[in-house]
């Protein structure tokens, strides 16, 4: 049948045009066009790993942030908490130097009050004594202003001496 | 665009070429019974003019108007006329000592009067000339390879210069060739040798889609029958039968003509079996496009000759959403044949470059 006859003329054209075919577009369109597209699909890759690298990186930016962002924050408590403690400690230590200091000028004070009145007594006593003796001069005077009663009291202490 | 309008100008330029030509002898026949079979033939086979459009004028003659092609015999020497010398087959051309007469698309070589002489079979047994001529499917087939080098060399040019989100055209081609890459050739082939094979599968896959479509345009200048012309599929399967085994493997051959692993008789009998699958598969190949789409324009054809053969207008109610629904098939079939022979020849060629390794 016709249909199933190759007919030489039409596979010798077929042939030679697609031949040149494969040639013309393996030159000016296959080559330039799967190169591109491979070397486009090639910068996509890479861009996309970049960026997936860099996200990476910016992750590990932000955990070291918040790591010396922790890290600050505890110093700063630490300091906080030593500051505390040493103004405690002056404090107490300022108190207990004060203490020690009132305690010691209170006993100081107390020493010398107390000399101070030991010797107030004293000057008291030599005072009384010497009132004593006045009044006890001016009571002589009047009483021996007779000679009577000088009498008797010579008398007196005379009989009180002992001449053994 | 411009590559559009630069076609318009060529067709327009092969139109300058248009005969018109009158028959008288038609004048008496127009009453004769409607052959859709003669038609169909007419439709699908190869022709030595270009045939544009066929009208009756005023008086009844039947006009057509062509574009003849060049002619190109080799029978004891080259002779190269254009074809309207023929006529529409109704004179002879004499070239030296010999008459030639165009007959149903075919030339022979005749007697002084033209006498075709059948054997009982209603064969024609007049002897042919060898016919290189450039027939109505060769014309065809350059304006296809125009077309395609027109979409892919200008859809290159954009790819010029640093990397860029395809626009256009581009953007339109770019899928359809990832897809021949990706999902036909390094399906099929290992991915480190598929690259070398890339051309030849493309240009397969897009040469057999476009004249696919080309032939289903139903007016000039479409409707040739190009992928369905077994000389066409013959060429396109003896490629990558070529293709196949030029590049086969020590395995592959090994795998072929001493099947590893199986007992001696067996291997003989394989050897026998896959030799002859050597040829098989190119001939399915061949085969498969022609008769789709052979098959499509006989079934489109059909559905219009019912009106001619009924004689009734009314019947295009029936016969044109009828085509309509096979030319939407067609379209598929346009489409799904390039890519069954262009799956199948990276399938074969996928066996024959395997590595030993399996």
């Amino acid at each position: 049948m016709g249909l199933l006859t190759p007919d030489p003329g039409l596979v010798f054209w077929s042939a030679i045009t697609f031949g040149i075919l494969v040639f013309i577009l393996r030159r000016y369109a296959w080559k330039p066009i799967l190169q591109a597209v491979k070397s486009r699909e090639e910068t996509i890759e890479y861009a996309l790993a970049a960026a997936e690298q860099a996200r990476v990186e910016v992750e590990d930016l932000n955990a070291t942030k918040v790591q010396i962002m922790n890290e600050a924050k505890e110093e700063r408590d630490k300091l906080i908490k030593d500051a505390r403690e040493l103004k405690k400690s002056m404090l107490d230590d300022a108190k207990s130097k004060a203490q020690q200091e009132a305690d010691k000028i209170i006993a100081s004070a107390r020493l010398q009050i107390e000399r101070e009145k030991n010797e107030a007594i004293l000057q008291l006593k030599e005072k009384v004594a010497e009132f004593s003796v006045d009044i006890a001069g001016k009571l002589l005077e009047e009483e021996l202003q007779t000679s009577d009663k000088q009498k008797a009291i010579i008398d007196k202490y005379l009989q009180e001496v002992n001449f053994n | 665009m411009q590559l559009i309008k630069k076609l318009l100008a060529l067709i327009a330029a092969l139109a300058l070429t248009i005969s018109v030509h009158a028959t008288d002898q038609h004048q008496e026949s127009t009453d004769a019974e409607f052959d859709p079979m003669e038609m169909i033939m007419h439709h699908i086979a190869d022709a030595h003019e270009w045939h544009v459009i066929s009208y009756t004028n005023k008086q009844g003659q039947e006009q057509h108007i062509t574009i003849p092609l060049p002619v190109i015999l080799i029978d004891d020497g080259l002779h190269i006329f254009m074809s309207s010398a023929f006529h529409h087959g109704e004179t002879l051309v004499r070239k030296g000592e010999k008459y030639y007469k165009l007959y149903h698309g075919k030339i022979y070589v005749t007697d002084a009067e033209g006498t075709i002489e059948y054997d009982d079979h209603h064969e024609v047994i007049n002897a042919q000339p060898i016919d290189f001529s450039i027939t109505r499917n060769v014309a065809s087939m350059w304006l296809s390879i125009l077309l395609i080098i027109g979409l892919f060399t200008s859809a290159a040019k954009r790819y010029r210069g640093p990397p860029a989100v395809p626009k256009g055209l581009q953007s339109f081609l770019e899928p359809l060739i990832l897809f021949v890459r990706d999902d036909i050739a390094y399906a099929q082939i290992d991915r480190h040798k598929a690259d070398r094979f890339l051309p030849f599968l493309l240009t397969l896959f897009f040469f057999i889609w476009i004249n696919n479509l080309i032939g289903l345009v139903p007016f000039f200048p479409g409707g040739s029958n190009l992928t369905g012309n077994i000389s066409l599929t013959m060429v396109l399967a003896l490629i990558t039968f070529f293709v196949t085994n030029f590049s086969g493997t020590k395995s592959y051959w090994g795998h072929i003509f001493w099947m590893p692993g199986v007992p001696v008789p067996i291997r003989l009998l394989l050897s026998v079996i896959e030799f002859i699958g050597l040829f098989t598969k190119p001939f399915a190949l061949m085969i498969r496009l022609l008769a789709n789409i052979t098959a499509g324009h006989i079934i489109i054809l059909s559905l219009f000759s019912l009106i001619f053969v009924m004689k009734s207008a009314y019947i295009g109610f029936v016969s044109v959403p009828m085509a309509l629904m096979m030319f939407m098939l067609e379209l598929l079939v346009a489409v799904l044949q390039a890519y069954i022979f262009t799956l199948l020849s990276a399938l074969f060629i996928g066996m024959a470059v395997e590595s030993e390794e399996h």
